[in-house]
C-alpha cells in the first residue's frame, strides 16, 4: 500500500474554494492534520491573528465552529452574520468588499449566496481564503468534516458502500461528497425521487473512475448493504418554486424501524439542520453520528485555518 | 489569380462562380453546412467588411459545407476562439496578394477567456460581470461541454451565450 511520503509532500494551498481543487493526497493530509487537533490541548498557533467572518447567508454550525476554532487557536474574530448588516445591501460587489476586508484581517472566511463568489474572492486577495458555502455550488469545509467523520467512525475511507438520500439534485454537500469519495474505492447508492436525482455529471464521474453506483427511489432498499447513509434535507431555499418543494418535502423519513436490517456498523450522517427526514428515535441508536459529525467541524476547521495560514505544513 | 477557396474548389466551377475570390483577407473553409450564418452573427459581421458566402457546397470531408470569405480582414485570436467553439474543425486560410500565405485547422482552446457569458443566472460572472473576466474550461470537445471557472457548472453547446 502506498503511504504519503512526508519528504515528498508539501502543503501549498492558501485557499479552500472547492473540493474539486484537492488531490487525494491533499485530502488525506487535511484529515491527518485534523486528527492532531482533535481533543488535544491547543497551542496558540494563531495568537492575535484576525479572522474576517463574512456570512451573507444564515449559518449555525459552520459559522460557530469557525469562530470556536479560531478562538481556540488564540485568534480573534471580526465580521457580520447577514447580508443586511454588510455593504452588500448598498450594492457593493464581492470584489470590492474583499479588497477592503483583506486590509482588516489575516484570513477571510466567507459564505455568500452567489455561486462562484468564493472563487472570485479567493482570486481577489493574497490573504488565505476559506469558502463556507457559495450558493448551491460548494461547501468544501463541510465535505472535509464529512470525510473526517467517516474515517474516524469506520477507520477507513476505502471500499465503503455509501448511500446518499434526499435532494441529490440541488444538494451541494452530496455533490461534493461524491467527488471526494470518488478518490477512494466507493460504491454509491443514490436514493432520491426521479425529479431530485443526482445530476448526470456525477454519474459520469463515478463511471470514469470505474466505480459502481445504484439508484433507487426507495429509502429502505439498500440499507442492509450500507456502511454510511448520508441523509439530506429537502432544501426549500434551492427550489425554483414553492409548489415543487411542497411536493417533495416529506418524501423520506428515516426511523428506527427502517434500521432493523441495517449493517451493525452502519453510520447515519446528516450535514444538519434536519427537518423531519430523521426521526428523533434514531438519535439514541448506535448508528446516529450526525451530532458527532457537527462537532468534528472544530478540528477540521482548525486544521484548515492552520494549513492555509502556513503555521502547520 | 485571386484566391478562390482552395484547390478542391477549383475543380468545381459552380463553387467558383458562387463565391467570388478575394485579394487579401481570410477564408473560413470546411464549415459544416448551415453554420455560416451563425458565424456571421457571432462575429457581428459585416461591420464594414465585404463578405462572400458560400452555402451547401459538396465536400469530401463533410458531405456538405459552407465557406466564408472576408475581404481585408484578419481575425483576432479572440474571434478565432469564438469561431472554434462553433465550428472547431474548420480551416482558416490567410490570403495576401491573392495567395494563401497561411493555412491551418482551427483548434479549440482548453481555456476560454472573455468569450462566453455564463448561462447560470446565479453565477457571480452573470451577476457581477464588470468585476471579472469570464472563464470557461472545455471538458469535452464532442459533444461540446464547457465548465464555468466560477460557479463550476457544466454546459452544452445549446446553452452557450457569447459575450
Amino acid at each position: 500500500m502506498k503511504t504519503r511520503s512526508k519528504k515528498s509532500f508539501r502543503w501549498t494551498k492558501k485557499d479552500i474554494v472547492s473540493i474539486n481543487d484537492f488531490s487525494k493526497q491533499e485530502i488525506l493530509h487535511v484529515l491527518d492534520t485534523a486528527k492532531k487537533f482533535d481533543g488535544k490541548k491547543h497551542k496558540q498557533y494563531l495568537k492575535n491573528k484576525i479572522m474576517a467572518s463574512m456570512f451573507y447567508e444564515s449559518s449555525t454550525r459552520t459559522r460557530l465552529s469557525f469562530h470556536s476554532a479560531m478562538k481556540q487557536l488564540g485568534g480573534l474574530v471580526n465580521g457580520f452574520s447577514s447580508a443586511k448588516s454588510s455593504s452588500a445591501s448598498k450594492g457593493e460587489s464581492v470584489f470590492d468588499t474583499i479588497k477592503m476586508v483583506e486590509s482588516y484581517a489575516d484570513v477571510i472566511v466567507m459564505r455568500h449566496f452567489i455561486e462562484g463568489s468564493a472563487r472570485l474572492a479567493a482570486e481577489s486577495t493574497d490573504k488565505p481564503f476559506l469558502n463556507s458555502g457559495d450558493g448551491s455550488n460548494e461547501h468544501p469545509t463541510q465535505t472535509m468534516l464529512d470525510l473526517y467523520t467517516i474515517k474516524k467512525e469506520l477507520g477507513t475511507l476505502e471500499n465503503l458502500h455509501i448511500g446518499l438520500a434526499g435532494d441529490l439534485k440541488y444538494g451541494r454537500t452530496t455533490h461534493s461528497l461524491v467527488r471526494a469519495m470518488s478518490h477512494f474505492k466507493t460504491t454509491f447508492y443514490f436514493i432520491a425521487p426521479d425529479a431530485l436525482s443526482i445530476p448526470q455529471t456525477y454519474k459520469k464521474l463515478v463511471k470514469q473512475k470505474n466505480l459502481k453506483f445504484y439508484q433507487t427511489e426507495q429509502l429502505s432498499k439498500f440499507i442492509p448493504k450500507l456502511n454510511v447513509l448520508y441523509m439530506t434535507r429537502i432544501q426549500k431555499e434551492r427550489f425554483p418554486d414553492e409548489a415543487e418543494y411542497e411536493k417533495y418535502k416529506g418524501i423520506f423519513v428515516l426511523d428506527k424501524k427502517l434500521l432493523e436490517n441495517a449493517n451493525q456498523n452502519l453510520k447515519i450522517m446528516h450535514p444538519l439542520p434536519r427537518v423531519n427526514e430523521i426521526s428523533t428515535d434514531v438519535d439514541k441508536t448506535k448508528h446516529a453520528v450526525y451530532f458527532r459529525q457537527a462537532a468534528n467541524g472544530i478540528p477540521v476547521r482548525k486544521a484548515l485555518l492552520c494549513l492555509t495560514m502556513g503555521v502547520v505544513k | 489569380m485571386p484566391y478562390d477557396g482552395g484547390s478542391k474548389m477549383k475543380k468545381t466551377s459552380k463553387n467558383l462562380l458562387a463565391v467570388s475570390p478575394i485579394e487579401s483577407g481570410t477564408v473560413i473553409d470546411h464549415i459544416p453546412a448551415g453554420k455560416s450564418l451563425k458565424i456571421l452573427d457571432l462575429l457581428n459581421l459585416p461591420n464594414g467588411e465585404k463578405i462572400m458566402l458560400g452555402v451547401n457546397f459538396s465536400s469530401k470531408k463533410l458531405g456538405r459545407k459552407d465557406i466564408i470569405k472576408v475581404d481585408k480582414k484578419i481575425f483576432t485570436q479572440n474571434e478565432l476562439n469564438r469561431i472554434a467553439l462553433l465550428v472547431p474543425d474548420s480551416t482558416i486560410n490567410i490570403v495576401k496578394n491573392s495567395k494563401v500565405i497561411k493555412k491551418y485547422n482551427l483548434k479549440l482552446q482548453n481555456e476560454l477567456l472573455g468569450i462566453i457569458k455564463c448561462p447560470n443566472p446565479k453565477c457571480i460572472s452573470y451577476l457581477e460581470p464588470h468585476t471579472l473576466v469570464s472563464k470557461f474550461y472545455v471538458i469535452e470537445k464532442k459533444p461540446l461541454t464547457i465548465k464555468c471557472h466560477f460557479c463550476e457548472r457544466e454546459f452544452v453547446e445549446k446553452d452557450i451565450n457569447y459575450l
